[in-house]
């Protein structure tokens, strides 16, 4: 067949984790059980199931897994719905993968990072932690600072109990939003605990999660006095092609596709706030 | 330079299509259109087809590919609609100019094979313009209607079709006519293009400079207010390249293709976590936004427009490019 | 008569009976009118235009209008009155936010069909009465104004201004209209001669909505065709026959409340014959239900909508159709 950029190739879901409620974790290989691309923390890949539709997604696994591809999916509309619904075994299609990702090797090296995430904001974010993690010698002191509606919301939540919090040199601040009985962490929303646990602003934050988060976290560090361009962060846009052509995802003279999703929130001044 | 007697066009046409396909501007001035040229069929009256020559290579509609889907597996199946070699002729300067903007879209890394295989199938005859309308703008984009590009140049007067061979695809195509023989064009009368009343289109405020001020214009909201919302012109836009890319259950197999989408539609940028252009003037400031201000800044200061003036012809409530420039123009001047 | 509705939209702003007033505003040549809302007398004075290529049906715009804060006062020609009523009558106008200034009209002119005649590079116009002095660019040419007029004002179906709350240049009459002419022509074809008429102009559809963006009667919060969930969203054809049923379900859907405005083929950008779909829907249900026009008052019951023992039965459509 002749290849084209849209043209996809096939995969196949090999394991599917019940994250939280509505977040499922998938494992994807190639049909040949390899992993099906190479990709760095913070791209994205277009999954669909022919018959229901296509649409973009984090590669939520860290590129030094070399066997297997993973998204933390939520459940939030038709394509969603039908993922979640499927069996291990069912085979979908993958093209990617797409956009800039996250400078881990380069601006981030030797930094101390922040993380700051909200709710399925985790997912493209644990690619770049278990980067960094797997490369702990080129970055300075790690923070996560991660948050959900409760416990049971917080995705990931073993593999952060089980490694994050066990290693060395990462310091890890979990929040929900409500007091619960099995809870004995912090609770609270968080832009708040981000204030609370006073960062040196010379770190480099990144930050993902729901809009609201992202606008509350942003006015406390910038009340703290943390510069612009030290802040990053992923767009979210309705995307078809994921080339930089259909003109969905066009934001400014950017395409969230091909020249985001990761931003500096100093780039994001220069654009139209059309996200 | 080789020329034909226009008396000799049938003939012309008929050796061109005994070879490849060939699509000539023909029909009633209100609806003519490029089609494929076909025994008696004449050229049309209107200076530029309704749909302009974009079609040929970014059809409305194409196939991307099929899938077979039974149970757990899937099949990816061969469906790109077939692509042969054809001609166009009778192109204007402003659509031939219009696949320079359409080649920085489609051919960059990665190349999109399926506009990438028409463009090498097609050959482009353009035909220099005399009779410009009062819409015409192309002038104000450095377009000489009077010289056009393409593979093959022609001039037409009343007496001969003169054809110029700008490549080696127009060369093999004229290589092939026998009714050729040699012959220069007279120079061209230039003097209605000086008279243009849209020729001097204020353009310096515009490219990726003056972005953010002139997102913020508050014109804006009354250059949008009565807006429909339909896609006129996009869709006869020569440098609109938007596309959706949408599935159809044959019953069989699943059908993946793509077609036109347009900016100016609401459900464009809709997804379920939310809605970025909520309202049509977001929807309309980035059509134009898009054609005078980013396309340039990511491409040396191109313009997104060629001023072929169709917006200007087909808009329901005439509000178009030209409206827009002279409006955002003299306010930040 | 431009002067005299000036003068009034700037009186009834500054006399506070409205907050704004919607008409229409100059463009860059005499023909490439605008509707625009204009808030203030200096706005009227510099760009309010009437003149013959006013010919968008502003009641379209009083839908969204007439749901703001404030009154709008509207210039509204006779085929925009009956729009207006209809829309009244489906509830998707306020009346109370809009003050209705009935505006007569001479029949609207019709750029392509000037072009059409061969008239290219068209600057502007001018002349009273029967012959219009045309400038173009290659000099000037003269033509018959009613040869130039808009396909819907060459049978035009009233002058009557309805429901306005004052009127200028008076009140017109019914007229005696040819306009389902075109109608009987294709009612004469064959079934197979008249597919392949639709079939022809269909064809040359684009989907660019305009046509159901443009109709007062497509007042639909969401269309069906762009709503994900209806099952029959599509923006193009995915085969060549789904444009032809896009626009026939158009029909269906405003079969009995379409007024015959003529905006679906004034703005189509492929110039297919819209109002002729309207219109056979229009001269059916004059003929199964007795004279009807949508818009002409204010109280009587749609046919469609209305049960009467005496309605025909499902059976006349294979009635109907079997005459032929």
């Amino acid at each position: 067949m002749r290849q084209d950029p849209l043209i996809p190739m096939l995969a196949v879901v090999t394991d599917i984790r019940q994250d939280t409620p509505d977040v499922k974790t998938f494992r994807v290989v190639g049909l040949d059980g390899k992993k099906p691309l190479i990709h760095i923390p913070g791209q994205c890949a277009m999954l669909s199931i022919p018959g229901v539709g296509e649409a973009l997604f984090s590669i939520t696994s860290s590129p030094t897994n070399e066997e297997y591809l993973e998204f933390s999916i939520k459940k939030c509309g038709c394509v969603t719905d039908w993922l979640h619904a499927m069996e291990p075994g069912q085979q979908v299609t993958l093209r990617g993968p797409y956009g800039n990702g996250f400078p881990v090797d380069t601006d981030f090296a030797g930094k101390d990072l922040v993380f700051v995430a909200g709710g399925i904001g985790l997912a493209p974010l644990r690619s770049v932690i278990n980067y960094v993690r797997h490369f702990r010698d080129r970055y300075g002191s790690v923070d996560i600072v991660y948050g959900s509606r409760s416990k049971a919301d917080l995705v990931d939540y073993q593999e952060i109990l089980d490694e994050w919090c066990k290693e060395d040199g990462i310091s890890v601040h979990l929040t929900i939003d409500n007091p619960q009985p099995d809870w004995d962490g912090h609770v609270g929303f968080v832009p708040n605990y981000v204030k609370e646990l006073g960062f040196d602003t010379g770190k480099t934050v990144i930050m993902c999660g729901p809009p609201i988060m992202i606008k509350f976290t942003l006015a406390g560090l910038m009340e703290q006095g943390f510069p612009r361009d030290n802040i990053y962060t992923t767009l979210e846009l309705r995307m078809k092609c994921a080339l930089g052509r259909c003109g969905r995802c066009n934001i400014g003279d950017k395409f969230v596709c091909k020249d985001g999703p990761v931003f500096r929130l100093d780039q994001l001044d220069q654009l139209p706030d059309e996200y | 330079m080789k020329k034909c007697p226009v008396s000799q066009l049938d003939a012309l046409f008929a050796s061109v299509a005994a070879r490849q396909k060939l699509y000539i501007p023909a029909g009633e001035a209100k609806t003519a259109a490029f089609q494929p040229w076909q025994e008696g069929m004449k050229l049309t009256d209107a200076l530029n087809t309704v749909r302009s020559a974009k079609d040929l290579f970014f059809p409305q509609v194409e196939n991307l590919v099929n899938f077979k889907v039974t149970g757990k597996q899937i099949e990816i199946i061969e469906n790109r609609d077939p692509s042969e070699p054809f001609v166009v002729f009778g192109v204007r300067a402003c659509d031939c100019r219009s696949f320079d903007i359409l080649d920085k879209v489609f051919l960059c890394d990665p190349v999109d094979t399926y506009y990438k295989t028409r463009r090498e199938n097609g050959v482009i005859m353009t035909l220099a313009c005399t009779e410009p309308e009062e819409t015409c703008f192309c002038t104000a984009f450095g377009i000489d209607p009077t010289d056009p590009a393409g593979d093959v140049s022609c001039w037409m007067d009343g007496e001969n079709l003169y054809l110029r061979a700008n490549t080696e695809k127009g060369e093999t195509l004229l290589s092939e006519l026998p009714m050729l023989s040699d012959g220069d064009a007279p120079a061209a009368d230039k003097t209605v293009f000086d008279r243009l009343p849209l020729k001097n289109l204020p353009l310096d405020k515009f490219g990726g400079e003056h972005m953010m001020e002139l997102f913020k214009y508050e014109k804006w909201a009354g250059l949008a207010e009565s807006c429909l919302g339909c896609g006129a012109c996009t869709f006869v836009c020569p440098t609109c390249q938007c596309y959706d890319i949408r599935e159809f259950n044959t019953g069989d197999e699943i059908k993946r293709f793509r077609c036109w989408d347009s900016c100016m539609y609401s459900d464009f940028t809709l997804m379920s976590a939310g809605q970025p252009r909520p309202t049509q003037l977001e929807r309309f400031r980035q059509r134009f936004m898009h054609k005078l201000v980013y396309y340039p800044s990511t491409h040396d200061g191109e313009f997104g427009c060629v001023g072929c003036g169709r917006c200007l012809q087909k808009c329901p409530i005439s509000m178009n490019i030209v409206k827009v420039a002279k409006t955002l123009g003299e306010e930040t001047t | 008569m431009q002067e005299l509705i000036k003068a009034k939209a700037v009186e009834l702003l500054e006399n506070g009976v409205c907050d704004r007033v919607l008409g229409w505003k100059a463009g860059e040549f005499f023909y490439d009118v605008t509707p625009a809302v204009f808030r203030s007398r200096e706005e009227i004075e510099k760009d309010f235009v009437f003149g013959p290529f006013c010919g968008a049906n502003m009641s379209k715009y009083l839908i969204a209008e007439s749901r703001k804060e404030g009154k709008i006062a509207a210039f509204l020609k006779p085929c925009d009155t009956y729009s207006f009523q209809q829309l009244q009558k489906e509830h998707r106008i306020r009346r109370e936010n809009v003050y209705a200034v009935g505006v007569q009209c001479e029949g609207m002119c019709d750029i392509d069909a000037m072009k059409a005649a061969g008239i290219k590079g068209i600057l502007g116009a001018d002349g009273d009465g029967g012959t219009l002095t045309v400038h173009t660019l290659y000099g000037d040419k003269s033509v018959e104004r009613k040869t130039v007029l808009a396909e819907r004002c060459k049978c035009c179906k009233s002058k009557k201004l309805l429901g306005c709350d004052e009127i200028i240049g008076g009140q017109g009459e019914e007229l005696e209209s040819n306009r389902f002419a075109q109608v009987e022509k294709l009612e004469a074809m064959t079934p197979d001669e008249r597919f392949a008429f639709w079939r022809g102009e269909l064809s040359r559809c684009i989907r660019c909505n305009a046509c159901r963006n443009v109709c007062p009667a497509c007042s639909c919060e969401k269309c069906v065709f762009d709503n994900p969930a209806s099952g029959v969203e599509n923006k193009a054809a995915a085969n060549s026959f789904e444009e032809n049923l896009f626009h026939v379900i158009r029909a269906f859907h405003v079969a009995g409340r379409c007024t015959d405005c003529g905006e679906c083929s004034r703005v189509c950008p492929q110039h297919i014959p819209l109002h002729l779909l309207n219109r056979k829907f229009i001269k059916d249900i004059n003929e199964l239900y007795g004279d009807y026009q949508a818009g002409a008052d204010m109280d009587t019951r749609p046919p469609l909508v209305n049960f009467q023992t005496d309605d025909p039965e499902p059976s006349v459509v294979h009635e109907r159709g079997s005459e032929q």
